[in-house]
Order: C-alpha cells, then sequence, then structure tokens
C-alpha cells in the first residue's frame, strides 16, 4: 500500500433509522476510494461497523452510500475526489429503510423492479429459432442505451420524485422496462405498459434528471422515462392499454 | 399520475398555448389603442365567437390547473390520493364557475 499522506475526518451514520453520526480519523492513502475508508473503519476501529459490499469493482451495485450528500457507488469513488477539506460524511443510501449503519434494506427497490414488469416474458420456446436482433437495429440501439444498470440504487436514492411519493417507481424499474419494451422477444408488453401508466408509473417523474447526473454508469434514465411516457401515451390514445 | 391525466394535462396544455398567446396580443392590442371597458364590450356582447373562445380557455385552464394541483397536494400534502382527487375537483368547478361568470360579464347583453 501507498504511504500515508494525512488524516481524513470520517463521520459514519451509526444506528438504524434513528441514529447519529460519528466521528473517526482514518490515515489517508493515494488512490484510496470511499469503500477503502470504511473498510479501515471496520477493520481497524470498530468491527460493529454494518456496511455491504461484494466485488470491490463497480460490477455488482452492492456498495452505495450517501457520501458528502450524494448517493455514489463507493467503491469506485476516489477520496481525493470527493472530500474536500479532508473531511467525508457517509451515511446509508435514502429513500431507503436503514437496517444498521450504511446498510439500506433494497427490498422497496427490488419490489418496485417487479410492480414495473421488469422480467423478461419469453415469446418463443427453446424449440423455435434464436431471435435474430440487427445491432444496429432502433430498438437495439434504445437497449444498448440503458442496459448496462447494476442495480445499485444511486439513481433511486437520489430521486426526488422517489422522495415524495413513495408509490414512485423510480428511475432504475422505469430504466428496466424501457429495455424490456424494446426487447424484440418479449412478449409482455401490454402488461409492462399497463402497469408503469398507473399512479406511480413513469408519468410521475419530473424530469430533473438527478438519476442521469448521478448514474455511476452513465446511463440516463430520464430519457429512458421520457420514451415510456411516448409508448404508454401512443398506447392509451389507441385504447391497447386502459386508465 | 396515471397516463389518463397526463395525456389530459398535456392535452390542455397544447391547447393553451394558442388561446395565451391571442389573450396576451388581445390585451396588448386593446391597451395600446386606448380602449375603454365600453369600447372593449360594445365589440364583445353578444359575440359568439369570443365567448367560445374564452368557454375553451376557461375550461382547458380549469382542467389543467386541477390536475396540477392533484399532483402537487399528493406529493407535498399529507394526504391520500384520492383526498386530492376530490379537493383538484373542487377546484376545478371554482374554476369554471369564476370562468363562466367572467365570460357572461364579457358576452351576455
Amino acid at each position: 500500500m501507498s504511504d500515508t499522506l494525512a488524516e481524513l475526518s470520517v463521520s459514519l451514520w451509526r444506528g438504524a433509522q434513528q441514529g447519529r453520526y460519528e466521528n473517526y480519523v482514518v490515515p489517508q492513502r493515494e488512490s484510496q476510494t470511499v469503500l477503502d475508508v470504511v473498510t479501515f473503519v471496520q477493520r481497524h476501529l470498530d468491527p460493529t461497523l454494518a456496511y455491504r459490499f461484494a466485488c470491490r469493482v463497480g460490477v455488482c451495485g452492492s456498495c452505495a452510500m450517501t457520501v458528502n450528500g450524494k448517493p455514489r457507488w463507493t467503491c469506485r469513488t476516489h477520496v481525493a475526489k470527493v472530500a474536500g477539506g479532508g473531511r467525508l460524511q457517509i451515511g446509508p443510501l435514502e429513500n431507503l429503510p436503514v437496517i444498521k449503519d450504511l446498510t439500506t434494506d433494497m427490498e422497496p427497490f427490488f419490489a418496485k423492479w417487479q410492480q414495473a414488469k421488469g422480467v423478461f416474458e419469453p415469446s418463443k420456446t427453446r424449440h423455435d429459432a434464436i431471435a435474430q436482433i440487427r445491432p444496429d437495429s432502433r430498438a437495439r440501439v434504445a437497449v444498448d442505451a440503458a442496459i448496462e444498470c447494476i442495480n445499485c440504487g444511486v439513481c433511486y436514492a437520489g430521486c426526488d420524485t422517489v422522495r415524495w411519493n413513495s408509490e414512485y417507481l423510480g428511475p432504475a424499474a422505469l430504466t428496466r422496462a424501457w429495455t424490456l419494451l424494446n426487447d424484440e422477444r418479449d412478449a409482455g408488453n401490454v402488461a409492462r405498459l399497463q402497469a408503469i401508466s398507473a399512479s406511480g408509473g413513469c408519468h410521475a417523474c419530473h424530469s430533473h434528471q438527478s438519476c442521469q447526473e448521478l448514474c455511476p454508469q452513465a446511463l440516463n434514465p430520464t430519457a429512458a422515462i421520457a420514451g415510456l411516457k411516448r409508448r404508454t401515451t401512443a398506447a392509451y390514445l389507441k385504447g391497447e392499454i386502459k386508465a | 399520475m396515471t397516463v389518463r391525466l397526463y395525456v389530459w394535462q398535456r392535452l390542455t396544455a397544447a391547447l393553451m398555448v394558442p388561446l395565451v398567446l391571442i389573450h396576451i396580443a388581445v390585451i396588448f392590442y386593446a391597451t395600446r389603442r386606448g380602449m375603454t371597458a365600453a369600447d372593449i364590450l360594445a365589440r364583445t356582447r353578444g359575440s359568439m365567437v369570443w365567448a367560445s373562445y374564452y368557454g375553451v380557455f376557461v375550461a382547458a385552464a380549469a382542467i389543467h390547473a386541477a390536475i396540477g394541483v392533484r399532483n402537487v397536494l399528493t406529493e407535498w400534502a399529507p394526504v391520500t390520493e384520492r383526498r386530492a382527487g376530490s379537493f383538484a375537483m373542487a377546484f376545478a368547478v371554482l374554476l369554471v364557475v369564476l370562468g363562466a361568470r367572467a365570460i357572461a360579464a364579457l358576452v351576455l347583453p
């Protein structure tokens, strides 16, 4: 490991929904990530600290936390970029129930994934030929732009509409619905359009674009939701779905 | 907001774009020419054109604003969606009544 440069003043949320921030002093190192800081506290200062991580390389989407007021993937967030004045405040993701310390209950997030019909509905059986999808087709290009979601919950935690409207499905679930809507092999689009047109669906989005700004994968859920608004409106006017 | 309310709000917004522009243009025309209330009423009384124009305007504004108020209440006030809907409906009726009164004063002889 690199040499210690200085000390970081780190404030971590301790407790559940009710709790408080507690301060720790952590040695600052070169190329140190926020997850490294949290891990240092747990390994060296307080083993009772609860947090969640798995891959440590930005693939699994487990380690998102609120860092100095903004939701971020902590394993790929360098301390040098976010710790102004050597200070870090790290809390659990917002808009989700806190289990303990930095760990949130992701159940509502994934329940909305189901509610938005984010599950692939096959239109063929194993006996049919494999579907031929042209990579440059309009639908596939739309899928490509939105498919790399790692389910980290950063967009959900940063969304004003989720904060104000607990029924709102949120950017990630709706982006998932958008990719399936553009999947030529999927057979569940009428039910999906119906599900995302209900109260709390895509029309609740105010297009604040926090999801787009915060998404660690540089996806644009706002654009996906705008696409959903167009498609649901067309389906409603054609009588394919009911209000 | 459901897709039905979304469509109604967008449709009424699109409808009001030209109506607002004409309304503002008329205000400029009337004030720049120094028209008095009597001058204006002489032109609007008995006019089906102005009655229809402002009738559509009032209806569109009542629908549009009520859906907006419903959304604000749903997100910001501690009320159920059903209650927000009832309040918004009452607000729409109020706007229609006030608008109808104004139109009557403008076009009825």
